[in-house]
C-alpha cells in the first residue's frame, strides 16, 4: 500500500510538522458536497425570486428600468452563489468551504501557511481549465497522476489540499480526566482514549476483542474468563471505569 | 514506574496550557490587527509549543496527544507566517508598481499577440469574401437570417432586454472569455492562440458578412464606443497566457512547476485591471453602443478616451506612478 505523501513544515524552532496531503477521494468527497451545497443554495434563491416574480406587482416588469433591477436581483445573486462559492468562501474561511470541512481537508501554501486572497483567487480561475472537457475530467486525471495530488490550478497558485487533523483537538480534554490514582501509564491511558474515540466506528467485534487485550494488558485484576463474558458495553465501561481510576477500586 | 509517574506529571502540568492554545490560536486567527504584545505572545506560544512537542514525540510516539500538538503547532505556524494584510497598501503597490512591470515585461508579447489577432482577422475577412458559405461556421443562423433580411442583431436590443442586464451579461461574457484566453495558455500556449485566432477570425468573418450586405458601417458604428479597449484586453490577456505557455517551453526556474507557479503569479495580477477595464467596456457596450441615437463622433470620443485611460492605467500613470528621468516606457 502507498503511503500518503506529506510535505514537510520547516520552522525556526528546529521542530518540523508533517502535513498529510489530501488525495483525489478527500478531494472528490469535498467537492460533491460543496456542489450541493451551492446548488441548493443558488437554486433556493433562484426559485424565491421568481415566485415573488410571478406575483409581484411590477417590479419585474422588462420594460421599466425596476423590471430590469428586479432581472438583476434574480439572475446576480444566484449566478453569484453558483460560480463564486469556492472563492469567496475559501477566502473568508481561511482555506476552507463547508464540504472542506467535512471531509476533513483544508488549502494551504506550499510552505504551510494560510494562502493570500490573491492565490485563492488564482487557483478558482484555473476550474476553467480543470473542469475540461466534462466534469473536472483533467482536474480529476492531474490529481491522480501528480505526486502530491494537485490540480492545475494549485499548480498555478502554489497551493496544497492537506487533512486538516480536526479529531486530535478533543484529545486534550481527555487527558484532563485522568487523574493520577488510576495507575494507568499515559500511553494506556492514550490508548484507551484511541480505542473509546473509534468505538462506534469499529465491527462489534472487533472493538470487544481490542478491549479485552487491552483491559488484560492495563487491569492486573482483569481475567481472560471474566472478559469473555462481558458484552460489548459493558467492556466499554470497564474501560471508562480503568481511565476514571475507578475499575480497581 | 517512576519514568511513568514523571511524564504523567509533566503531561498533568501542561494539560491546562495546552487546553488554552486553541481558543488563543482562533483569536489570533481571526483578528488582523495584532498588537505588538500579540505577535511576542504568539512567539513565545510557538517555542512552547515546539519544546512541548518534542518532547511528546520522543515519549508518546504516534499519540493522540502529539497529533493534537502538531495539529496547534501547525496552526500557530501558519498563523506566523501569514502575510500582513493592508488591502491599501496592497492594491497601491499592484496598479502603481506590479502591473506596470508586468505590461512592460509583456510589451512584446502583447504586440506579437495583437498581430495575430489582426491577422486571424484577415484571414477571416478574405475566408468569408472568397467563400461566402463559411460563414455558417463562424455565426449563428439567427444571426445570418437577420443581416440577409436587411437587420444587424445589435438593432433594437434594448427592446430585447434592459440596459442593466444587458451589461452584466456581456461584461461576464468578456471576462470569461478574457480569462479563458489566460489560463489555456497552460497548453504550453496553443491554447492561448486558438482563442485569439478564433476570436480574430470570427471578427473578420462577420465585418466581411455584414459588408456584404452594405452593413459593416452600422456594426462598425456599433463597435467603436467599446471595442478598442475590449479587444485591446482580449489581446492583453492573451499575452499573459502566451506567457504561462512559454514559462513551461523555457523554464526559468529549477523546475516547470516552480516555472509555471511563478510565471502565473507574476502575470495573474494584470488579469486584475482587465477584469476592471471589461466592466467598463460591458457598461459601455450596454447602455451606449446599443443606442441608435448616440451619434458616431460621440462614440469615438468615447472609445478613444477610454483607451487612454486603459493604457494610462497600464503604465500605473492612472494611479499616481511617476515616469523615471529619462525612462520613454516603464521600468
Amino acid at each position: 500500500m502507498a503511503s500518503t505523501p506529506t510535505i514537510t513544515l520547516q520552522s525556526v524552532t528546529g521542530v518540523d510538522v508533517e502535513l498529510r496531503i489530501a488525495g483525489a477521494g478527500s478531494r472528490s468527497y469535498a467537492f460533491v458536497i460543496d456542489w450541493h451545497i451551492r446548488l441548493v443554495l443558488a437554486l433556493a434563491w433562484l426559485f424565491t425570486a421568481l415566485f415573488i416574480r410571478a406575483g409581484s406587482l411590477n417590479l419585474f416588469d422588462d420594460s421599466t428600468p425596476r423590471g430590469g433591477m428586479g432581472q438583476l436581483a434574480i439572475w446576480i445573486p444566484t449566478t453569484v452563489i453558483y460560480f463564486l462559492y469556492h472563492p469567496i468562501l475559501e477566502i473568508v474561511m481561511r482555506g476552507s468551504t463547508p464540504g472542506k470541512r467535512m471531509a476533513g481537508v483544508r488549502i494551504v501554501s506550499r510552505t504551510g501557511d494560510i494562502p493570500g486572497a490573491g492565490a485563492l483567487l488564482l487557483r478558482n480561475v484555473f476550474r476553467l481549465v480543470d473542469s475540461l472537457p466534462f466534469v473536472y475530467l483533467l482536474g480529476l486525471g492531474v490529481v491522480i497522476f501528480t505526486e502530491q495530488h494537485v490540480r492545475i490550478g494549485d499548480l498555478a497558485a502554489g497551493t496544497l489540499l492537506v487533512h486538516d487533523d480536526a479529531g486530535a483537538v478533543k484529545s486534550f480534554d481527555g487527558l484532563r480526566n485522568d487523574t493520577p490514582e488510576n495507575g494507568l501509564s499515559p500511553q494506556s491511558a492514550d490508548l484507551i482514549h484511541e480505542l473509546l474515540d473509534r468505538w462506534w466506528t469499529l465491527d462489534d467485534t472487533m472493538r470487544a476483542n481490542i478491549a479485552r487485550s487491552l483491559i488484560l494488558r492495563v487491569d492486573p485484576a482483569a481475567s481472560t474468563e471474566a472478559l469473555l463474558l462481558q458484552t460489548s458495553p459493558q467492556l466499554r465501561s470497564h474501560l471508562q471505569a480503568l481511565l476514571k481510576g475507578t475499575a480497581r477500586a | 514506574m517512576s519514568s511513568e509517574a514523571g511524564l504523567q506529571a509533566w503531561l498533568n502540568s501542561r494539560i491546562e496550557t495546552w487546553q488554552q492554545v486553541l481558543p488563543q490560536l482562533d483569536r489570533l486567527e481571526r483578528q488582523r490587527d495584532h498588537t505588538t504584545a500579540d505577535a511576542l505572545h504568539a512567539m513565545e506560544m510557538y517555542r512552547a509549543l515546539g519544546r512541548d512537542l518534542s518532547i511528546a514525540r520522543r515519549i508518546l510516539p504516534g499519540s493522540r496527544v502529539t497529533r493534537a500538538l502538531e495539529a496547534r503547532y501547525a496552526k500557530l505556524h501558519a498563523i506566523i507566517y501569514r502575510k500582513p494584510h493592508d488591502w491599501r497598501a496592497r492594491l497601491r503597490t499592484l496598479f502603481r508598481e506590479e502591473i506596470p512591470e508586468v505590461v512592460h515585461d509583456l510589451r512584446f508579447t502583447i504586440q506579437w499577440v495583437g498581430l495575430l489577432f489582426a491577422l486571424s482577422a484577415a484571414a477571416g475577412w478574405w475566408l468569408v469574401s472568397s467563400y461566402p458559405e463559411l460563414i455558417g461556421l463562424l455565426a449563428s443562423e439567427e444571426m445570418i437570417n437577420g443581416v440577409e433580411g436587411g437587420k444587424l442583431w445589435t438593432e433594437g436590443l434594448l427592446n430585447v432586454m434592459p440596459s442593466s442586464v444587458l451589461s452584466v451579461g456581456i461584461l461576464t461574457n468578456n471576462i470569461v472569455v478574457s480569462l479563458t484566453a489566460f489560463v489555456v495558455g497552460v497548453f504550453f500556449g496553443l491554447g492561448t492562440f486558438y482563442i485569439i485566432g478564433m476570436n480574430g477570425l470570427m471578427l473578420g468573418g462577420i465585418f466581411a458578412f455584414t459588408h456584404q450586405h452594405g452593413m459593416a458601417g452600422e456594426l462598425l458604428k456599433f463597435v467603436t464606443a467599446h471595442g478598442v479597449v475590449e479587444l485591446s484586453v482580449i489581446c492583453i490577456a492573451g499575452a499573459a497566457g502566451v506567457m504561462l505557455g512559454e514559462s513551461l517551453i523555457r523554464p526559468t526556474h529549477g523546475t516547470r512547476r516552480e516555472s509555471f507557479q511563478h510565471a502565473t503569479a507574476r502575470t495573474s495580477r494584470l488579469l486584475v485591471l482587465c477584469a476592471l477595464l471589461l466592466v467598463g467596456c460591458g457598461f459601455i457596450e450596454g447602455y451606449l453602443s446599443p443606442d441608435p441615437d448616440f451619434p458616431m463622433i460621440n462614440r469615438v470620443i468615447v472609445g478613444f478616451g477610454y483607451a487612454v485611460v486603459m493604457v494610462a492605467a497600464l503604465t500605473g500613470r492612472l494611479f499616481g506612478r511617476k515616469p523615471e528621468p529619462g525612462a520613454t516606457i516603464p521600468s
